[in-house]
C-alpha cells in the first residue's frame, strides 16, 4: 500500500553526530556488506574491474568544507541513507504498492516482488536515498537493518544496524524517536539536532547533530616565546644524564 | 534529469496520441469509413506505441500490472487506468463508428474526456515533484494539455483550431520556461538547507562520496548539451509553435486548397512534431533536482 499509515508510536531511526564523523567510510563498507549477503536482491556493482565502475550503495558519504570569514576552514563529513521520513513522498508516488512505510515502526521499505523498476520513488526523495539496482531492476534502499535490529539470533550488542555497529568513533546512534525519554530522543533535544531539507515538507526522522565550531586563529606569537625556556639548568635525572654523558 | 529516449517518445507520442482521441471521441473529425479507420488506427498506434515505449525503461517490466494498484496517492498509477480505460471506450466507439456507421454520443464523449484526462496525469507524474522545481509549477500541467490538443487538432484536420492552439502552447511554453528559471530559488533548497550547515560560513563540497558516476548522478544530475539550450529553445519553439500556427493559419484561410493543403498539413504535423521532441529533451535534460546540491551542483 502507498498510502501512509497513521503516524506509529514507534519511529526508528538513526542520529548522526557530524561533530564526531571521522569520514572512514566503515559505515559504507559495512552497509554495503550486510545488505548484499542478506534482506533482497544483492547490492550489485557493474563493470565492477573495468573502466568505468558503478555499483549500488545505501549509505554514502560526502565531505563538505565550511570557510567561515574569522576562523580557518572546518571540514565535515556527512554520512547520508534513507531518513526514514513521516510523509515519505518516495511511498505516495510508487504505482505499485512496492514501497511503503511500515505502521509499526515507520521503517519504509521496498517490496522488491513488487518492484517494477520505473525509478519514480527514487525522483521523489530529494536526498538520493534510492539507488536503483542495475542487475535486478529493482529499487534500494536503507533498511534501517530490519533483518537485524529483530534479529534474535544475533548477540544483543549486534541487534543495531550494521553501520551503527560498524562506527569507530559512536558517531551513529540508533532508536525510538516516539519516545521521548530514549537516547536518541534526549540526544536531539540537547543537541538541537536539525532535519535536512525541511523545506522539502518529508519530515524526516532521522537526524543531525552539528560540529562545534572549532579552531580560531590565535594571535600570532612573538619569534623566540613560542617556546619559553623554562629551565636553564637541567634538573634531576636530566642532570644525571648530562653528567653521565659529559664523562664519556 | 537523464532526458531517456523511452520517456521522451512515450510522452510525446502518447499525448498525440491521446490528443486525436479527444477529438475523434467529441466527433469533430470524419470518421466514417476509410478516412475513419485510418484516423482511429493512427490514433491508438500513438498512443498504444508511446505507452509500449514506457515500458523500456523499466526494471521489470513483466510487472507493469502491478501499476494499476495504487490510485488513491499515485499519479503514475492513475496513468495507467485512465489510459487503459481511455482506449477501451475510445476503442468500441471508434469500432462501432468505422464498422457500423453508429454513434454513441455518450461513449464517445466519455472516451474523450478520459483521454484528457490521461493527458493531465501523466503531467501530473511530473509537476507533482517537489524535488524538481523547474517542473514543480501548474505550466508543466497546461503545456501537456495544450500540446495533446494542438497536435491532435492538426491531424483531425481543424486548421483553425489547431492554428489557435498552437498559438497558445507556444505561449504556455514561455511562461513554464519562464517560471522554471524561477522555481529552483523560490523552492529554496540550498546546500546549507540540504546538510544543514549553513550560517557559519562559505560552504562547499570538499570531497564526493566516490571518484565515479553512480546511479543518483547518471538519473537526476544530467549536465550534458544545457550549453546548446538556448538554440534548441528557439527550435523547439518555432517548430512545435510558430511554424505549424502559420502553416494551419494559410491553410485555414483557403490559400492552400485540395492536395497542397494536405501536404501543407503533414508539414506542419512534422514539423510540430521535431519541435516537440526538442521541447521535451530540454524539459528533462534542463531540470535540476535537489539531490544535486549533496554533490555541488545548482549552488
Amino acid at each position: 500500500m502507498t498510502q501512509l499509515p497513521p503516524a506509529s508510536d514507534k519511529k526508528l531511526g538513526l542520529v548522526i553526530d557530524l561533530d564526531i564523523c571521522v569520514g572512514c567510510h566503515a559505515c559504507v563498507i559495512s552497509c554495503k556488506g550486510w545488505n548484499t549477503e542478506n534482506y533482497g536482491a544483492p547490492l550489485s556493482d557493474m563493470d565492477a574491474y573495468g573502466e568505468n565502475p558503478v555499483g549500488s550503495f545505501l549509505n554514502r558519504v560526502h565531505s563538505f568544507e565550511i570557510e567561515p570569514e574569522d576562523g580557518p576552514a572546518q571540514n565535515v563529513h556527512f554520512p547520508k541513507s534513507c531518513l526514514h521520513c513521516e510523509t515519505a513522498p518516495c511511498v505516495t508516488v510508487c504505482p505499485t504498492g512496492a514501497s511503503y512505510k511500515r505502521a509499526e515502526d515507520g521503517i519504509v521499505l521496498v517490496n522488491e516482488e513488487a518492484c517494477i523498476g520505473c525509478g519514480l520513488c527514487a525522483w521523489a526523495c530529494p536526498y538520493g536515498a534510492r539507488e536503483m539496482d542495475q542487475a535486478e531492476g529493482v529499487m534500494k534502499k536503507c533498511t534501517l537493518c530490519v533483518d537485524r535490529i529483530y534479529n534474535e539470533n544475533l548477540a544483543a550488542e549486534d541487534q543495531i544496524p550494521a553501520c551503527v555497529r560498524s562506527c569507530p568513533t559512536g558517531a551513529r546512534h540508533f532508536g525510538d524517536f516516539g519516545d521521548p525519554n530514549s537516547a536518541v530522543s534526549q540526544l536531539v533535544a540537547e543537541r538541537e539536532a536539525v532535519d535536512l531539507m525541511p523545506e522539502q515538507g518529508t519530515k524526516p526522522v532521522n537526524k543531525y547533530l552539528l560540529p562545534r565550531i572549532k579552531d580560531r586563529w590565535l594571535d600570532q606569537p612573538e619569534a623566540g616565546d613560542v617556546l619559553p625556556v623554562v629551565a636553564e639548568e637541567p634538573e634531576g635525572f636530566l642532570k644525571w644524564l648530562d653528567k653521565a654523558l659529559e664523562k664519556l | 534529469m537523464n532526458p531517456a529516449p523511452s520517456v521522451i517518445i512515450f510522452t510525446v507520442l502518447s499525448g498525440l496520441g491521446f490528443g486525436m482521441l479527444f477529438w475523434l471521441g467529441l466527433g469533430q473529425a470524419e470518421t466514417g469509413g476509410m478516412i475513419g479507420f485510418w484516423l482511429f488506427a493512427m490514433a491508438f498506434i500513438l498512443s498504444g506505441g508511446g505507452l509500449l515505449a514506457s515500458t523500456f525503461h523499466l526494471g521489470n517490466p513483466q510487472r507493469f500490472w502491478r501499476a494499476f494498484s495504487q490510485w488513491q496517492t499515485s499519479w503514475l498509477s492513475r496513468e495507467a487506468i485512465l489510459a487503459v480505460a481511455a482506449l477501451g471506450l475510445m476503442g468500441l466507439f471508434g469500432l462501432r463508428q468505422v464498422f457500423f456507421a453508429q454513434d454513441w454520443v455518450w461513449l464517445g464523449r466519455a472516451g474523450a474526456g478520459l483521454s484528457l484526462l490521461t493527458v493531465l496525469a501523466t503531467a501530473m507524474i511530473y509537476a507533482q515533484l517537489k524535488t524538481v522545481p523547474r517542473w514543480n509549477q501548474p505550466g508543466t500541467v497546461v503545456l501537456f494539455i495544450l500540446l495533446a490538443l494542438a497536435g491532435g487538432a492538426l491531424i483531425t484536420a481543424q486548421a483553425g483550431l489547431a492554428a489557435g492552439l498552437f498559438g497558445l502552447a507556444g505561449l504556455a511554453q514561455l511562461w513554464v520556461w519562464y517560471r522554471g528559471g524561477q522555481r529552483f530559488a523560490e523552492a529554496g533548497s540550498t546546500l546549507a538547507s540540504a546538510t544543514g550547515l549553513g550560517g557559519r560560513g562559505q560552504l562547499r563540497l570538499f570531497e564526493p562520496p566516490h571518484t565515479g558516476r553512480n546511479y543518483l548522478l547518471d538519473e537526476m544530475v544530467y549536465r550534458i548539451g544545457r550549453k546548446h539550450a538556448l538554440r534548441l529553445r528557439v527550435i523547439a519553439l518555432l517548430g512545435m509553435s510558430i511554424l505549424p500556427a502559420a502553416i494551419m493559419l494559410a491553410s485555414g484561410a483557403g490559400l492552400l486548397a485540395g492536395g497542397a493543403g494536405l501536404l501543407a498539413a503533414g508539414l506542419a504535423g512534422a514539423v510540430h512534431l521535431i519541435g516537440v521532441f526538442a521541447a521535451r529533451w530540454l524539459f528533462f535534460a534542463e531540470a535540476e533536482h535537489v539531490v544535486g546540491l549533496y554533490y555541488g551542483r545548482h549552488s
